[in-house]
């Protein structure tokens, strides 16, 4: 039998390659199928992986108040401009909620920073010490400012690579220099590890960090002193996560006096919900595209089974001759199903090809992160296997069911 | 051979064999109720006039075509009773057919078509060409083993077929008009193979013609018409079986 399929496939390959316009123009639709299952699939899987790797930098274990309540959208990409979260409130849930490991606070502007002759408007945070560990940023030369800072309100800044970009030549060391921020004066004493991308797409070292107190003071303005942009709490272990998300909503709402009857004044976010937000969005782009991808795998696999056809009927005296000879019916079955599997192979492989060209390209264009795992290619070559068989099986049983004699008469 | 109660079994009985066709509402009779017993080893040759049913019969001797109605047992075996594989596997072991218009399989070389038989009985692909390229070999086609039906003459391409007929060694051959489509000097050239090959090798021949030179190889001569046995005769001497003109 295994001399028998290899000749067979042999055979397959000849005469297909007899007709080389006619065969490629048939694995066309597998071809664009696989391709296209190949690069949608590598796409999603870097954006699942990119958006995995940014929750996972964040901390798993973050909890973020921010005031005012929740759109229908969902999550809330800035600190919103509402009023109804302050300092007291991050120290007292610390006090109160001992689930909590720590509660941080920040409050956010765009802000004109000027060093010498350059300036750069980059988003400048008044913080708390307690948010540079929350949000695990490190330092690649000086380090971070202190409660004692924070208490006497000192005019110093850590700033964030892309600021040092902009504000710096290059080989310049920025901590112990002084730039300025609206006019005021602050000593640079700490250079921020580069983050990248957020999960929102934007550049999170575009960054200036100052103490909450100093912010408030010399460059906020005074307006809504205590007020803070947003709340930062962790839990000790990612298990109480959800436990504390209820505990601080009912602090919070107990706090702030709200009737049973009224929404929430704050809006809770964990970083497992905007992953999951993102991934849902991933998913169903995914989910999307592979739909398309099926039905040209479909379209391929009805061309294959169409010049399968046409192939049999032109044949119909040959399947006589190799009857008549001896031929058992699943020999020519055989026959035709190693053709069909040949078109469907070869052009899923030479999808496969396209779709990891494909990839790399948007990859390279688009700076989309790709990730070709082998399991989908491996998934794509079975699959064009299996469309080849499936395809090819009404065509080659036809061929088989042939009667010897009606064959050898065919005209 | 011997069939169980010790009676020598024949290569080939017919018994009441027919063959209707049907096309839309006419029905064609093309074999009606023919008898007939062929033993092995004998060279016979059936004529008749166009339509007379040989063909028909000569496709259900080849296990191509199944009777409507009656039996017909090769070897003692019923035909009428197998299924398709069977029927395929009698063919490639025990039968060669060689057709008017010679039906190679295009675009393969003459050693590949002489091959096709044994490779769908599965022998290994060196067996497979040493053998085929003997049977080349046997009807003069040494040294053409590599050409395209299209590269060989009419005669040569029968031949090619007769080779793929005879690679297996089967007990029984048979040509429906082999020379139908040749000249004189290729017929001849056929002829003088089959001729051979039933005398030298025992090869039982069965040769559909409408030339009287060309019958006149065979030992048996018999006519079809209206799809029975008109007449049945010895033409040649010597031949063990006595059933002939019984
Ligand atoms: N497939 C078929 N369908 C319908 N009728 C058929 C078929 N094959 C043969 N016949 C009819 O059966 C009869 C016998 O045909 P057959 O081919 O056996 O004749 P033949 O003796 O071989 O003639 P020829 O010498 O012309 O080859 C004819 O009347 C023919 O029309
Ligand atoms: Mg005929």
């Amino acid at each position: 039998m295994p001399a028998f399929l290899l000749l067979t496939l042999m055979t397959a390959i000849r005469i297909l390659s007899r007709n080389r316009l006619r065969a490629g123009l048939t694995m066309l639709g597998i071809v664009i199928g696989v391709g296209a299952v190949i690069a949608m699939v590598s796409i999603g899987e870097g954006a699942k992986a990119a958006v995995q790797a940014q929750v996972a930098s964040m901390g798993t274990n973050v909890i973020i108040v921010l005031p005012g309540s929740t759109t229908v959208s969902g999550v809330r990409g800035g600190q919103g401009g509402a009023v109804t979260l302050n300092v007291s409130d991050a120290l007292e849930m610390k006090k109160r909620i001992p689930l909590l490991q720590d509660t941080g606070w920040a409050k956010r502007d765009v802000m004109q920073i000027v060093n010498g002759n350059k300036n750069w408007n980059g988003s400048v945070n008044g913080v708390s010490p307690s948010y540079l560990s929350i949000r695990d940023w490190s330092f690649t030369s000086g380090g971070p400012f202190t409660q004692a800072d924070l208490d006497a309100a000192v005019r110093v800044a850590l700033v964030g690579q892309t600021v040092v970009e902009n504000l710096f030549e290059a080989g310049e060391e920025p901590v112990g220099s002084v730039i300025r921020i609206k006019n005021v004066p602050f000593r640079v004493i700490g250079v921020l590890a580069p983050k990248g991308q957020s999960a929102q797409g934007s550049d999170q070292d575009d960054i200036v960090f100052i103490p909450f107190s100093t912010a408030e003071r010399k460059v906020f303005g005074t307006q809504f002193i205590g007020s803070v942009g947003a709340l930062f709490a962790t839990t000790e272990r990612q298990e109480d996560l959800f436990a504390a998300v209820d505990q601080i909503r009912e602090f919070l709402r107990a706090r702030h006096r709200l009737q049973a009857e009224q929404g929430d004044d704050f809006t809770i976010r964990t970083q497992v919900d905007i992953g999951k937000v993102q991934e849902g969005t991933s998913q169903t782009l995914t989910v999307m595209l592979l739909s398309i991808a099926a039905v040209s795998l479909l379209v391929g696999g009805i061309g294959i089974m169409n010049i399968l056809l046409v192939s049999v009927t032109e044949r119909t005296r040959e399947i006589g001759v190799r009857m008549a000879v001896g031929a058992k019916r699943r020999h020519i079955l055989m026959q035709f199903l190693i053709e069909a599997m040949t078109l469907s192979v070869v052009g899923g492989t030479l999808g496969i090809v396209v779709g990891v060209v494909g990839a790399r390209l948007t990859t390279l264009i688009a700076g989309w992160p790709t990730i070709i795992s082998g399991n989908t290619v491996v998934a794509a070559f079975v699959f064009s296997l299996v469309v080849g068989l499936f395809f090819g099986l009404y065509p080659a049983n036809k061929a088989a069911r042939l009667n010897p004699i009606d064959a050898l008469r065919y005209e | 051979m011997t069939s169980g109660n010790g009676q020598p079994v024949s290569l080939i009985q017919c018994a009441d064999l027919w063959k209707v066709y049907r096309l839309g509402d006419v029905e064609v009779q093309a074999l009606r109720g023919l008898n007939l017993t062929i033993e092995q080893g004998e060279f016979v040759a059936i004529m008749g006039s166009s339509g007379s049913g040989k063909s028909t019969l000569m496709n259900m001797l080849g296990c191509l075509d199944q009777p409507t109605k009656g039996h017909y047992w090769l070897n003692g075996v019923d035909v009428a009773a197998l299924r398709a594989d069977e029927l395929a596997e009698i063919r490639n072991r025990q039968i060669g057919f060689v057709f008017q218009s010679f039906n190679l399989i295009p675009r393969t070389s003459a050693l590949e078509n002489a091959q096709l038989p044994l490779f769908y009985r599965g022998l290994p692909l060196r067996e497979q060409r040493t053998l085929a390229a003997a049977a080349l070999e046997r009807v003069g086609l040494k040294g053409r083993e590599e050409h395209y039906p299209t590269q060989l003459s009419g005669g040569q391409q029968q031949r090619v077929a007769i080779a793929r007929a005879l690679v297996t060694t089967p007990s029984l051959l048979l040509a429906d008009e082999p020379t139908g489509n040749l000249d004189t000097e290729s017929s001849r050239e056929i002829m003088t193979i089959l001729d051979r090959l039933n005398k030298e090798e025992g090869i039982t021949v069965i040769l559909v013609t409408h030339e009287p030179d060309i019958a006149a190889y065979a030992a048996r001569e018999i006519v079809i018409k209206d799809g029975q046995v008109l007449t049945d005769r010895r033409t040649k001497p010597g031949h063990p079986s006595s059933l002939v003109g019984r």
